[in-house]
């Protein structure tokens, strides 16, 4: 749409609204929100082609903040808003931000067909495994079990995991990242900016005032590299403070198994390697229990896959290339008389 | 407007042609039997000769329903006439029934006298016992009082395609086109037209394209040789404006509609849907008009469907999403964000019987005070109501015209009835057809989203992609000098007013209402709004014709009303409004004008009968 030449380059503080950020004060929505500022300028993209689109909760105010067009619309349903943008406008970057209410259970819907849709939309999903907005009901993420305003006796239902659920329904980019981790997270984001399709980003994020601590187990600094595995394609699934733990699979289950490096005959050899084309392997991964399995972050899962918007585009253009509209025509087509 | 045909007596002079002022027919067979081609076809012919017409198909529920069954029974009707028609006809002067099922569910509606066409080869114990007929009706009083013409079709159809050598199935099939034959004779219809279309649709199999027109030149020589030449008729061509005509249901004319939009605006348009009956047919007759900018995207729920439309609104793209019943309440919460955040939008809802369910293949006008006030906070929308058929195309325009100009969100209101009956359509000129202007803001200088044009209300259309005019807009109350987040008290209130301001001056768009027939005062108006236009404009010329001083109005416009409605229905002694629901616009009215407007209701699933509402006409002017 725009053809003007960036003559500049952009920086951070060019994608720093003017509107007083209004989260709790230590909330992890300020450090991903610093980071998303970061990254923007090294996308490339003209500045007001950047759209940010997003639902409802303390996550969806997201926009507000950002010094780009932004699109604060209904609870659930940004990515069916996102999709009409794209479609469009397939010349906007098109970003989603969503909570694990938000996405998974008023919008779980909208959330799911945008992903086998593979509209060329980028979503994050800040998890912070609550209702933070609604100060602090569980969620469709929270543990079972888990005592909250409205389960003080525990959660009867048992939580969805988002990565998982993105696998399943044919996501072509399905990424985790934590909301402290700047160089992760920085890294995801580029991942997710450049791949062309529904990227999907799961972001845990601290709530401080209503589920704080969620993630310490293995988010924190002391508990990282025990119980982190950063997944890189091609690379070998090690993890553990001495780098001598890795992934490999159990014949006799055909599932996953830590096998410590150097114990038992295990060498490097043993361990798989990553392969991100792999949704059977992305999909493991995204579910191993914790804390007998670490937490898998990086970019899980990317494949190619032709998007809905291209698909779309290119069917208007044939149909064009085939008809030279002609309105009159159009009105006076199939058995026509004179009087 | 449409004399109803007399009765359609039997008993001329032998061989002599009786000339009819005009004639509804009625064909009824199984789900299977063909109807609906058969009448599609029949009306082509009229149309051709030169008839004014209105057309309406009755289909059953159910996909397939079991053969022979009451409830499989499909339908077609077609009043046509040497003056103007406007309603599809109350009671048939001619009831073609195929089997036992089709005689057992309309019989009841055949006007007494009328001809009875009835092929006995259907009669067998087998279909009257699916019926529900103990004796063979053909044999009882059931059809007393009927000209009765009993044929066997099957067998006739049969022979007349045997030539041909296809099988008996094959051959049962052509049955449609030999009664159509026959119909063709009765009312001298030229038999080129069905012919050539029989040979475009079957060109890939030769002999049943041949068998086809075996069977209706067959119908049509067995009227010649039967000596029933006293049931000949004709009726002569409508005196009606010159130009191209076609015929068009109100689907097909709404989509049309936002394919002109389209092009008479230069945005292309992007149409959310999820199928839903009675409206699914504009999402499949658009999906063929991509060459037109016309984008459908088919979601997976409706909320999903007008989300997307949003979307592309904000995108600077003519968001278009249709629905019905059930489809337009999932869509409620997000037509308050278009509101909020004042998108152009048209949502089309083709109203059905409600609540929930209801009856998806019946017609009804209830939701209109949904449109008007079904929505959360104070959230004004601008509500049109389509007339007939063609009127879709127009209010369609009318929308989306309206919806850009006053950056709002605009119901167009149509029904079943309209979406599945048809008429003749003059093809208007495009160049007479309304211009769309539509401004983009591109000026950075002084912007701010909520900034509004002093004359219309409007704030910019500002879409992603334009340089200098980054801003965020959302559900959240907006400052109204900025068009940031505000929670100020005085705030809200001067954006509440100012939205509904910006709706009310929408008046000056909206053209007077004016007297459809009759004058404008009086002893009694009936005013109606959109599909019953064709029963009330009638019964209230038949009305007039008998010396009564009424006079008819019809309301397109609901939200605003014309500027002058107030004070025309003032000027009436009394005011009745019609209405398939159980009384919505009379309650508007009285509120807004505080005028002793009178409900005449009906909520059948069907569609007034001109009769019901001259009958009423009747009964209020001697009270
Ligand atoms: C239709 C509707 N139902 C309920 C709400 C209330 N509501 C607002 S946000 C929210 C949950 C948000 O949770 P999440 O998506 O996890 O976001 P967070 O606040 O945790 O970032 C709810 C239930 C609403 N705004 N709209
Ligand atoms: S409630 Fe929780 S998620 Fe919401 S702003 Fe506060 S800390 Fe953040
Ligand atoms: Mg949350």
């Amino acid at each position: 749409m725009s053809n003007i030449v960036e003559t500049q380059k952009l920086t951070k503080k060019d994608f720093e609204s003017d509107q007083d950020v209004r989260w709790c004060p230590g909330c992890g929505d300020y450090s991903i929100l610093a980071n998303v500022q970061r990254v923007m300028p090294e996308l490339g993209v003209p500045h007001e082609n950047v759209v940010w689109i997003s639902g409802i909760g303390c996550s969806s105010r997201f926009p507000y903040y950002m010094n780009t067009y932004g699109f604060h619309t209904i609870h659930g349903r940004a990515p069916a808003i996102a999709m009409g943008v794209k479609t469009a406008n397939p010349e906007l970057s098109v970003w989603v931000v969503t909570g694990d209410g938000d996405g998974l259970s008023i919008g779980g819907n909208h959330l799911m067909h945008a992903l086998r849709r593979n509209i060329d939309i980028k979503i994050l999903m800040f998890n912070n495994r609550i209702y933070g907005l609604t100060k602090g009901q569980y969620s469709p993420t929270s543990e079972f079990g888990k005592q909250t305003k409205s389960t003080p006796t525990g959660a009867p239902d048992y939580p969805v995991d988002p990565a998982s659920f993105a696998i399943g329904c044919s996501a072509t980019f399905v990424a985790r990242a934590v909301d402290t981790d700047a160089k992760l997270l920085n890294d995801i984001l580029l991942r997710a900016a450049k791949h062309d399709g529904t990227s999907f980003t799961e972001i845990y994020q601290n709530c401080v005032v209503f589920n704080d601590g969620a993630f310490d187990a293995f988010a924190d600094k002391a508990q990282k590299d025990e119980h982190q595995l950063r997944v890189v394609h091609g690379q070998p699934l090690i993890f553990g403070a001495q780098k001598n733990k890795g992934l490999r699979i159990d014949a006799r289950t055909l599932g996953l198994e830590v096998a410590t490096i150097g114990e038992g005959g295990v060498t490097e050899k043993d361990i798989l390697v990553h392969d991100e084309t792999n949704s059977t392997l992305a999909y493991m991964l995204a579910r191993m229990p914790f804390p007998q399995f670490p937490v898998a972050v990086g970019v899980l899962y990317s494949k190619a896959r032709p998007t809905y918007d291209a698909t779309v585009r290119e069917q208007v253009a044939a149909a064009k290339a085939k008809t030279k509209p002609d309105l009159q025509k159009l009105l006076s087509s199939g058995n026509t008389w004179q009087v | 407007m449409a004399q109803q045909a007399q009765p359609a007596t039997v008993g001329t002079a032998e061989g002599k042609v009786k000339t009819l002022r005009g004639a509804v027919v009625r064909f009824a067979g199984d789900s299977g039997d063909g109807m609906q081609v058969t009448g599609t076809q029949f009306t082509a012919a009229t149309a051709l000769a030169g008839n004014d017409l209105a057309t309406f198909p009755d289909y059953p529920a159910e996909i397939r329903a079991p053969a022979g069954t009451t409830y499989g029974v499909s339908g077609f009707q077609i009043n046509f006439s040497a003056t103007d028609v406007f309603t599809p006809g109350d009671a048939p002067d001619v009831l073609v029934a195929m089997n036992p099922a089709a005689l057992k569910t309309n019989i009841k509606d055949l006007k007494r006298g009328g001809l009875l066409i009835v092929n006995t080869g259907a009669f067998t114990q087998q279909n009257l016992k699916k019926a529900g007929y103990e004796n063979n009706p053909l044999e009882t009083d059931v059809v007393d009082g009927y000209n009765l013409l009993a044929i066997d079709i099957t067998k006739n159809t049969l022979s007349a395609v045997k030539e041909t050598g296809i099988s008996t199935k094959e051959a049962n099939r052509c049955k449609n086109f030999w009664t159509l034959g026959l119909m063709f004779w009765i009312y001298g219809r030229e038999l080129e037209s069905t012919i050539q279309w029989i040979e475009s649709k079957f060109g890939k199999e030769p002999l049943v394209a041949q068998a086809n027109v075996l069977a209706l030149k067959g119908g049509w020589a067995y009227g010649e040789t039967a000596e029933i030449s006293h049931y000949r008729y004709e009726v002569p061509a409508a005196p009606v404006a010159k130009g191209t005509y076609r015929n068009i249901g109100g689907n097909q004319a709404t989509a049309l509609g936002i394919a002109a939009a389209a092009q008479l605006s230069g945005v292309e348009v992007v149409f959310g849907a999820y199928p839903i009956t009675p409206a699914s047919d504009i999402l499949h007759d658009l999906s063929r008009f991509k060459a037109y900018g016309v984008t459908t995207v088919q979601m997976e729920d409706e909320i999903a469907a007008i989300c997307v439309s949003i979307g592309a609104a904000y995108s600077g793209k003519l968001g278009i999403t249709a629905s019905s019943g059930p489809g337009i309440a999932l869509k409620t919460e997000a037509m308050g964000l278009a509101i909020a955040t004042e998108l152009p939008l048209v949502i089309i809802n083709v109203q059905r019987g409600g609540p929930s369910t209801g009856l998806p293949t019946k017609t009804e006008q209830a939701d209109l005070l949904q449109a008007v006030y079904g929505r959360n906070g104070e959230a004004p929308l601008a509500v049109f109501a389509a007339a007939s058929p063609g009127d879709c195309f127009y209010m369609t325009l009318e929308a989306v015209r309206l919806a850009v100009k006053y950056m709002t969100p605009v119901m167009l209101l149509t029904d079943g009835y309209l979406a599945n009956g048809a008429e003749p359509w003059r093809v208007p000129n495009v160049a007479d057809l309304p211009k769309i202007d539509v401004t983009f803001r591109t000026d950075p200088a002084g912007f701010h989203p909520f900034l509004r044009d002093p004359a219309t209300l409007a704030r910019p259309w500002a879409v992603p992609g334009t340089p200098g005019l980054l801003h965020r807009i959302g559900g959240i109350e907006r400052d109204y000098n900025s068009g940031n987040i505000s929670y100020d008290p005085d705030n809200h209130e001067k954006m509440s007013k100012t939205r509904a301001a910006k709706i009310a001056g929408m008046v000056r768009d909206v053209p007077d209402q004016k007297i459809e027939v009759g004058t404008d005062s009086g002893k009694l108006l009936v005013l109606g709004w959109g599909s019953t236009y064709g029963a009330i404009r009638e019964a209230v010329q038949r009305s007039r014709d008998r010396g009564l001083d009424v006079s008819h109005a019809q309301v397109r416009y609901l939200n605003p009303f014309p500027k002058n409605l107030g004070d025309l229905l003032k000027r009436f002694e009394r005011v009745l409004v019609p209405e398939m629901n159980l009384g919505q616009l009379v309650k508007i009215l009285r509120s807004e004008y505080l005028v002793p407007a009178e409900s005449f209701t009906k909520i059948k699933g069907l569609p007034f009968k001109i009769d019901e509402i001259e009958e009423k006409i009747r009964q209020v002017m001697e009270s």
